[in-house]
């Protein structure tokens, strides 16, 4: 390593630790210092503009850095964005509202740390609606990592509503049945029976003595799917073995990434059936779904940063073909 | 000045970030307890008649067809005091062994259901059901009364194992035909004719991109992505890998292969040591050319991109299965001037390996590149047997699309069951 | 036999695969079940294989100094922290009353996996928001007409997947505004392309499937 990167980092550091321990309260701006700022970060846009166009071109650094203040600054921001209900998102909203109490969800959040601040936020509202509307919720995971992730939803859903702490009971009302190895051929085996995967839940407890795992063998016994996912094993192997192979109606959640590789799901298919109910595209879903649900928190503040990024790569692909043309008048 | 610049903005970045740096404690929770709920007996003659249920009529009982036994399936109609507002709250499954009982309890449906699927019963084992229509009321999960109404005994039934999953048939004619002209072309191949197979871009460069490695004096990296060996991804990159490995040994460049799993590890030490091997260079591999680095993607991705700036290679594949981490290795790839050929079955990656790499295998041509390089007829002559499968294919979706719009039904025959 | 045996495994393998779909009269309905139950098996066991190796690797780095020796230091410490505490804790929890798990909130295992592990792969991912714009600034570029195509599709989407897009469009009837546009381009045109892509994916997977279990494609076990 460099001397002078090293030198760099133990700066860097030192600062972080400096602010970290005699730092003010944080910082909101008001309405009018937003505005300032916005108008700021415009002509700051307008000056890389000026100079793509004057043939001097940007490197990815300076791009980074756009970046990098256009998702923090919103936090620091004290207004938000309507947000507008997409029909996968509704649908899935939909599907949980017909559910009447008492009925079965199998959740199975599929995703680690690494995407919880996309999935995080739209598995709170699931878990929090599905407390409050008298949901039993059945908790597994194909990544390690999810049932820690489902345990957070959990007592997310219990800090906001603290009356549900009493009146949620585990192994009643919900269940964490833990991660099981295997991937797809999990789910694949629990077509046949659960307790073949989940011999005993998270905490040890025997199959047999939950009394919500009473008369749930398998997939017909459960009377919505849920998944939560970030890649592979996730939404298109639950929707490829539990939906299409023993029809179990399903919802899912992914991140934005993952998203377009679930909607040729949601088409209907013969007997006017979906193999997929709906979806929770990304920050923008988790919102939608926020807002739907009335738990109006993380994934719509994020929003706000993501509003801002997009935009700041849309300004940049403008800026990027401008310095394109320019070359290319330049070589002419 | 452009980087102190740079430095001071990352500063305040991370300044900023410390005002929203959530601290996260660690929260000792209690073990939750398995609750049991407690049933309370309510004797039945306290419970005023109206608030019993109408019994569900007309209980059929009969084999899951296409499985391997063990399921009944129970149909009813529905009790007419079902509906909104109704007196039924669930239904509840009983089933014995003999018309006269004892019944027991084997699951529960909720109002509105006219189903249920008894998936504990015994091939050839005869078994009698009966539904019953439950109202009740609960409070804290403890009932304060049930009423109940049974139906008719329905039976008996017994579930049988099938030989043939008719439900799967057309698959069944699907395979059979695409097998079949995979196996045909073979075959012709092997029988000495020739196919014209179209070029691929990514595939050609290959030799281009080993040679540009040895000539600059810098190494090749071969990602071949962070699934198993389960996965056909894998076992199509690691095919690949074979053959550029032999290139690469045959023109004296070192190849690294970071993997991501212990068992592709393995398989691809195996596969570039013979490589080598072939090339009469077995001395020249060393057994660290084929590592392992972590199971964890993100990990994985950080390594990668760590190996790709200090290392500085000049060709670079990206070879198999990716999710997330795939615009990183590649970003990177392309910030440190390599060449990058990548190819992947993961629709939602393609894009960016388009938009950062130099070349890139799409889809198909991924499966197909093994194929190619080893310019072997009867590996070409599946090529083709593949398109005459596409083909039929095409055909048959589009004479199912002008059916169906002129309202003929065709959709059964290609449901998947 | 070094070569015929794996083959062997492999056409068997691969045929109960297919027998299994199709028939489900028992035993066949219970082939997938033991080969899955088979490969998680020998997947754990072979993590081990490759945790060995990387320690290996790191010990002959640190110890003949050669090139990023110090991150070979690295590894080694924290693979045995990590490795410490999930031992220490699952011991202590053993042997507590009530017993509990390593991995239980309150643990150091625990404590490492929030602090540490978390933030370090929350950080990478979030290093994909750069990337992208990096990648976008490069790559959408209006070169060609598929190219320019790419370039507006990428502009509704980003705009119409968040609610500036709507705010932009506001003034048109609702089935006009940007977010309807993105669900079109998602719904039918992105779904077509992925349909298209899938199909040729799957024809592929067959075909090397069966070239595997024939036993023609033999690379992978290492030469033709």
């Amino acid at each position: 390593m460099k001397v002078k990167e090293l030198l760099a980092a133990v700066i860097i550091v030192l600062f972080f630790l400096l602010c970290y321990f005699f730092s003010p309260k944080p910082v909101q701006f008001s309405p009018t210092v937003s505005v300032v700022v916005i108008i700021l970060l415009s002509l700051a846009f307008v000056y890389v503009f000026i100079r793509t166009f004057q043939g001097k071109f940007i490197g990815r650094r300076t791009v980074f850095v756009f970046v990098g203040v256009s998702l923090l600054l919103p936090f620091f921001m004290q207004f938000s964005l309507p947000v507008l209900i997409s029909p996968e998102v509704r649908s899935v909203y939909d599907a949980l509202e017909e559910l009447p109490p008492g009925s079965k969800v199998l959740a199975s959040f599929d995703y680690d740390p690494a995407s919880a601040p996309e999935l995080q936020p739209m598995a709170d509202a699931f878990m929090k609606y599905a407390f409050e509307h008298g949901l039993k919720v059945i908790i597994m995971g194909l990544w390690p990592q999810g049932p820690q992730q489902a345990d957070q939803s959990v007592q997310a859903a219990f800090a906001e509503n603290p009356g549900l702490r009493d009146s949620i009971k585990y192994g009643r009302d919900y269940v964490n049945l833990g991660f099981q190895a295997g991937n797809e051929f999990v789910i694949l085996r629990m077509g046949e029976s659960f307790k073949a995967m989940f011999p005993t839940d998270l905490y040890n407890t025997p199959y047999d003595s939950i009394p919500l795992l009473k008369n749930v063998s398998n997939f017909s016994n459960v009377d919505f799917g849920m998944n939560f996912s970030a890649g592979k094993p996730g939404t298109v192997e639950w929707v490829q073995i539990a939906s299409d192979r023993y029809k179990l109606p399903m919802g899912a959640g992914n991140t934005a990434v993952q998203a377009p590789m679930a909607y040729p799901y949601m088409k209907k298919g013969e007997s006017g059936r979906k193999q997929l109910i709906g979806l929770l595209g990304g920050m923008a879903g988790g919102a939608e779904f926020e807002k739907l649900t009335k738990k109006q928190a993380k994934a719509t503040t994020y929003l706000l940063s993501q509003s801002f990024a997009h935009m700041v790569v849309i300004m940049f692909i403008i800026i990027g073909n401008v310095a394109f043309f320019r070359e290319k008048k330049e070589k002419e | 000045m452009a980087d102190r610049f740079t430095a001071v903005y990352i500063c305040l970045l991370f300044a900023l970030l410390l005002f929203f740096s959530p601290s996260t404690p660690v929260i000792a929770q209690d073990k939750p307890d398995a609750d049991t709920v407690k049933l309370s007996s309510i004797p039945p003659d306290t419970i005023l008649p109206e608030y019993y249920p109408l019994s569900p009529s007309n209980i059929r009982v009969s084999d899951v067809p296409n499985d391997a036994g063990g399921s009944l399936i129970i149909e009813w109609d529905l009790s007419p005091d079902d509906h909104e507002g109704g007196k039924v709250k669930e239904y509840i499954v009983l089933r014995s062994k003999a018309a006269k009982g004892p019944f027991e309890e084997v699951g529960n449906a909720t109002q509105g259901a006219t189903s249920f699927r008894d998936n504990r019963t015994q091939r050839g084992v005869k078994f009698f059901y009966k539904v019953t229509a439950l109202n009740y009321e609960k409070t804290d999960g403890e009932f304060l009364w049930k009423a109940s109404s049974e139906s008719d005994v329905a039976g008996p039934a017994v579930s049988t194992a099938q030989w043939f999953n008719f439900d799967r048939l057309n698959i069944f004619i699907g395979i059979i035909i695409l097998c079949g002209a995979i196996i045909y072309f073979i075959v012709a191949a092997q029988k000495g004719k020739s196919f014209y197979i179209r070029k691929i871009a990514g595939i050609e460069e290959v030799e281009n991109a080993v040679g540009r490695a040895t000539e600059m004096g810098r190494p090749i990296y071969y990602v071949p992505g962070i699934s198993d060996m389960d996965d056909v991804q894998t076992l199509a990159s690691v095919t690949i890998l074979g053959r550029v490995a032999a290139i690469a040994a045959e023109n004296d460049t070192r190849i690294d292969v970071p993997v991501s799993r212990s068992m592709v590890m393995v398989t691809a030490r195996e596969v570039v040591k013979e490589a080598y091997s072939k090339a009469g260079r077995p001395d020249a591999f060393q057994e660290d050319q084929v590592r392992y680095l972590t199971d964890d993607q993100f990990g994985y991705a950080a390594a990668i991109d760590g190996l790709f700036v200090r290392e500085k290679p000049a060709t670079i594949f990206l070879i198999g299965a990716f999710f997330a981490e795939s615009l990183i290795m590649a970003e990177t790839g392309n910030s440190i001037g390599a060449i990058q050929i990548s190819g992947t079955a993961m629709p939602a990656q393609l894009p960016f390996f388009i938009a950062a790499c130099d070349f890139t295998l799409i889809g198909e041509e991924l499966f197909a590149a093994s194929a190619y390089l080893s310019h072997e007829p009867k590996l070409l002559g599946s090529l083709k047997g593949q398109d005459l499968g596409k083909a039929v294919f095409l055909i048959a979706i589009l004479i199912g699309v002008i059916l169906e719009s002129f309202g003929i039904p065709v959709h059964e025959l290609f449901a998947v069951k | 036999m070094k070569r015929e045996l794996p083959l062997t495994i492999a056409f068997i393998a691969g045929i109960a695969f297919i027998i299994a779909y199709f028939i489900p009269h028992p035993p066949f309905n219970r082939f997938e079940n033991w080969f899955s139950d088979w490969f998680a098996i020998i997947a754990a066991f072979a993590i081990w294989l490759g945790a060995l190796n990387l320690m290996k690797i790191s010990f002959i780095k640190i110890i003949r100094k050669k090139s990023d020796w110090l991150h070979a230091i690295l590894i080694i410490i924290s693979f045995v922290i990590i490795l410490f505490f999930g031992f220490y804790e699952g011991y202590r929890g053993l042997h507590a009353d009530p017993p509990f798990s390593f991995r239980d909130p309150g643990t150091s295992f625990d404590w490492i996996y929030v602090n540490v592990y978390t933030p370090l792969s929350a950080t990478m991912f979030a290093l994909l928001a750069f990337f992208v714009a990096s990648a976008s600034y490069r790559a959408f570029r209006a070169r060609n007409l598929e190219a320019t195509l790419l370039l507006l599709a990428a502009f509704f989407v980003m705009l119409g997947r968040v609610p500036v897009g709507d705010i932009i469009t506001g003034w048109l009837p609702m089935e006009y505004q940007m977010s309807q546009w993105a669900s079109w381009i998602m719904n039918v045109l992105n779904t077509a392309g992925q349909r298209a892509i899938m199909i040729g994916i799957a024809l592929g997977l067959v075909s090397t499937s069966l070239r595997i279990i024939l036993g023609l494609e033999r690379a992978y076990m290492g030469g033709d």
